[in-house]
């Protein structure tokens, strides 16, 4: 098994959270997993990008036009980040508009479940759902549960579960 | 040292960083410090958390600086007992002067420097490469290519570190230290490490007379560990496709050429050696490389240090140009000059679709953006110098004119002020900002010598309480320790006081008004007959501090339609939760990122921006 994965967000938008929990995924399965993120002055807002690699892999980073699935954040990285997909990867997007990717509206979403910092997993839950992952989302569901803060436990699986429903409907 | 039987009790997915802390764990370490800085800050607070975790009752610390980290854990290794000391590369720069010597004089316990470089830069002010610095110290380096690999050379570091009683540096990078692994984890070594410090003026003291012995037993160390076994390139045969041709790579640039390798089914084609000792190099590799091989590819981060030590006719690299002299040695970049090396065709190259990526900017609500605002809209005609931190933001409105290291906005304002007072000319209102954590790491001594020297210049402390851009670690004012207990608060005023600034205020900025009546103040004391160095100390705490947002009301904000489109609040205050509807061509509040902090009630010119108390039902 191998498959990478870039997530691509603006700081602060919990790029870094979704990279956990695929990673914890990986490991959960057995496999080998690197990953890589941004960290410092860009996580204020800024441009950011997560690099997930799993399976028998040494470096961390994944070469332009090489990565298999492309979660965005925010519809205007695709610009930005696109250019890492290969030309048949499954692309994810927060978005509301239609376009040539798979879009759900986690950002609204998000806001009806009063968690607005929840697209993040919504758009996990989504990807999952669709089948794009080298994971189900029952895995990620039980990564969540086991892994995630109490405070943010709840809303984190209501919001995985929200993204895994709109992947079905 | 006798150790147990190490055993391994579980797999974890670790950062870089805390893969490096839970080495240190393992290895029986018992002091660490450190100063936070990308892409290092993790590693401390990582030790922290695991001795906590299995009990072990050691010293860990954020220090004022790296300076007094270094020599903290140089005199605990004094006393026989093991001790790291973790920083970014410039935060070797500000340690360099115990560290170079601590090469000559020798150490007893074990002391492991990490010194986390940023090739790119991503998050620094350099792309310096920390092995050319050990080299330049004569301390033996090593360069992990994963987190997997940074925590097993943590125990060999402090093994070599004890053998030839010198200190001993781990170079990771950004890529290593933000990466994530799954990594065994073992029980953590328990050695018994009492403080036995051995009296030797000759040694600990070394007067010149004693330097030149010294510096010969350090050429000897050196000599020596070039002919370890243990540190001899890993060699992954290839199988002659491309006769006498070898790659030499060491650090990340090996993992990503490996996946290249890979990639390119060229991996086990010709013979590919990880370097995990750059320096110093292993001799008799260096004899062999010389002998067996016609053209050489050298890969490493940042600068030619294993290329220098080389020094054979056959190698391509920064100095051929093959590779290039600065920047990130990312896969894409890797890719063409190992085609260029081995002649292969270029592979098509992936356009990006050139999509401009999204600046940084101060959080909405943050503190620093009402202060930086109040300076320049007081001073249009000011010089801004500033100085590190999430507050170097303070570009984007245009109230910071300089950043340069930690400390400098302070000293430069005070040599602004000497270049215009010299010439004779108006003096224009000069304004450094410093963050609360910058100001104890560097700021202190400038202070002082801005104020002995009588230069006319206004000092605003950006103090919120944290270190926020690193990952809020605590200050020596707020505290708690790095261990999480309490400590012996220093506090700002008093030092700044101490330091005999003429005036000192402090304030909150989101009082606007008031607040540019401070600096209005601030400016008159400048420029008065006795005038020096005013202080003002802008108090408010980071908002992404949990605790610290409870302590604030939070107002209910709306645009009205007195709204004029003017742009003003876009472009010089820089809101990120303000944003110009183009249809009506009047600014609209994003409710999911406003935090309801009201300050820009006073910005508007048209007072088109209205708060009210939110409604608690
Ligand atoms: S993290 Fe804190 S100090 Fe930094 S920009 Fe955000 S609010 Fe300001
Ligand atoms: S109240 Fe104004 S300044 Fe404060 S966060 Fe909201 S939009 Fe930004």
């Amino acid at each position: 098994m191998k498959q990478q994965i870039i997530i691509s967000g603006l700081g602060g938008q919990g790029a870094l959270t979704i990279t956990r929990v695929l990673a914890e995924a990986a490991a959960a399965l057995g496999l080998e997993v690197l990953t890589s993120e941004t960290h410092g002055m860009a996580q204020r807002g800024g441009t950011v990008i997560s690099m997930i690699k799993v399976g028998p892999f040494r470096g961390p980073l994944i070469p332009a036009g090489r990565a298999d699935v492309g979660l965005f954040l925010h519809a205007k990285n695709l610009g930005v980040h696109r250019f890492y997909l290969r030309g048949d990867a499954g692309v994810f997007v927060n978005a509301g508009v239609p376009g040539n990717y798979q879009g759900v509206d986690a950002g609204s979403l998000a806001r009806q479940l009063g968690a607005p910092v929840a697209a993040n997993l919504i758009l996990l839950g989504y990807a999952a759902g669709k089948g794009g992952l080298f994971c189900e989302a029952d895995l990620l569901e039980q990564v969540i549960r086991e892994k995630t803060p109490a405070r943010f436990r709840e809303i984190n699986l209501k919001a995985l579960r929200a993204g895994v429903d709109a992947a079905a409907a | 040292m006798e150790k147990e039987n190490l055993k391994q009790i579980e797999q974890r997915i670790l950062m870089g960083n805390e893969a490096i802390a839970r080495g240190l764990i393992e290895s029986g370490v018992t002091l660490a410090a450190s100063y936070p800085g990308t892409p290092a800050s993790e590693i401390l607070q990582a030790v922290a958390a695991f001795a906590k975790e299995e009990a072990i009752p050691l010293h860990a610390e954020w220090s004022v600086n790296e300076k007094v980290a270094f020599e903290t854990a140089l005199a605990n290794s004094y006393t026989g007992r093991r001790a790291a000391v973790s920083m970014k590369q410039v935060g070797l720069n500000v340690a360099s002067d115990p560290f170079l010597r601590s090469a000559y004089l020798g150490v007893k316990g074990g002391l492991v420097v990490i010194s986390a470089d940023d090739p790119g830069p991503h998050s620094s002010q350099t792309e310096q490469d920390s092995r050319f610095f050990a080299m330049f110290a004569k301390v033996p380096v090593f360069d992990p290519s994963s987190p997997r690999e940074a925590k097993e050379m943590v125990d060999r570091a402090f093994e070599l570190s004890e053998k030839y009683e010198i200190p001993v540096m781990i170079r990771p990078t950004t890529r290593v230290c933000h990466a994530r692994q799954n990594i065994p984890l073992l029980t953590p070594e328990r050695l018994a490490q009492g403080a036995h410090f051995e009296k030797n003026p000759g040694r600990w003291c070394a007067t010149p007379q004693y330097l030149k012995e010294l510096h010969r037993g350090l050429n000897q160390k050196i000599e020596e560990i070039a002919g370890e076994e243990d540190f001899y390139p890993i060699l992954t045969p290839g199988d002659d496709s491309f006769p006498g041709a070898c790659i030499i790579a060491s650090g990340v640039a090996l993992a990503h050429t490996w996946d290249l390798l890979e990639e390119m089914r060229l991996l086990r084609r010709l013979d590919l050696y990880q370097v995990t000792l750059p320096y110093p190099l292993h001799r008799a590799f260096i004899n062999n490389i010389k002998g067996r091989y016609q053209r050489v590819l050298v890969l490493e981060e940042t600068y030619p240090v294993i290329e220098l030590q080389l020094a054979v006719d056959q190698v391509q690299g920064r100095g051929t140009k093959m590779v290039p002299g600065a920047g990130e040695l990312t896969p894409e970049v890797i890719r063409p000059v190992i085609e260029k090396f081995l002649d292969l065709p270029p592979a098509p190259a992936v356009i990006s679709l050139g999509g401009e990526a999204t600046r940084p900017t101060l959080c909405a609500g943050c503190g620093h953006r009402a202060a930086f605002y109040a300076i320049r809209e007081t001073f249009p005609e000011g010089i801004f110098p500033s100085d590190i931190g999430c507050y170097t933001l303070g570009m984007n409105l245009g109230a910071v004119d300089t950043c340069h290291c930690m400390g400098a906005g302070i000293s430069q304002a005070a040599g602004f002020y000497r270049a215009y007072a010299a010439t004779g000319e108006k003096v224009p209102p000069i304004v450094a900002t410093i963050g609360d954590s910058t100001f104890f790491h560097a700021g202190v001594p400038a202070l002082i010598n801005a104020v002995f020297h009588g230069a006319r210049i206004m000092v605003v402390i950006l103090d919120n309480a944290t270190t926020a851009m690193t990952g809020h670690q605590p200050t020596p004012e707020t505290g708690p320790t790095a261990r999480g207990e309490t400590a012996h608060p220093v506090l700002l005023a008093d030092l700044v006081r101490a330091c005999g600034a003429g005036l000192l205020k402090e304030a909150d900025p989101y009082d606007l008004p008031g607040f540019m009546d401070l600096l209005q103040e601030a400016g008159e004391y400048c420029r008065g007959d006795n005038g020096g160095v005013a202080v003002v100390i802008a108090k408010h705490p980071c908002i992404l501090e949990r605790e610290a947002r409870k302590h604030q009301p939070v107002l209910e904000m709306c645009v009205t339609e007195d709204c004029t489109g003017c742009r003003h609040c876009l472009d010089d205050f820089e809101c990120p939760a303000l944003y110009l509807d183009e249809a009506t061509d009047q600014v609209v509040i994003d409710g999911a990122r406003c935090i309801g902090c009201g300050v820009c009630v006073h910005v508007c010119p048209a007072g088109a921006i209205e708060a009210k108390a939110k409604d608690q039902s």
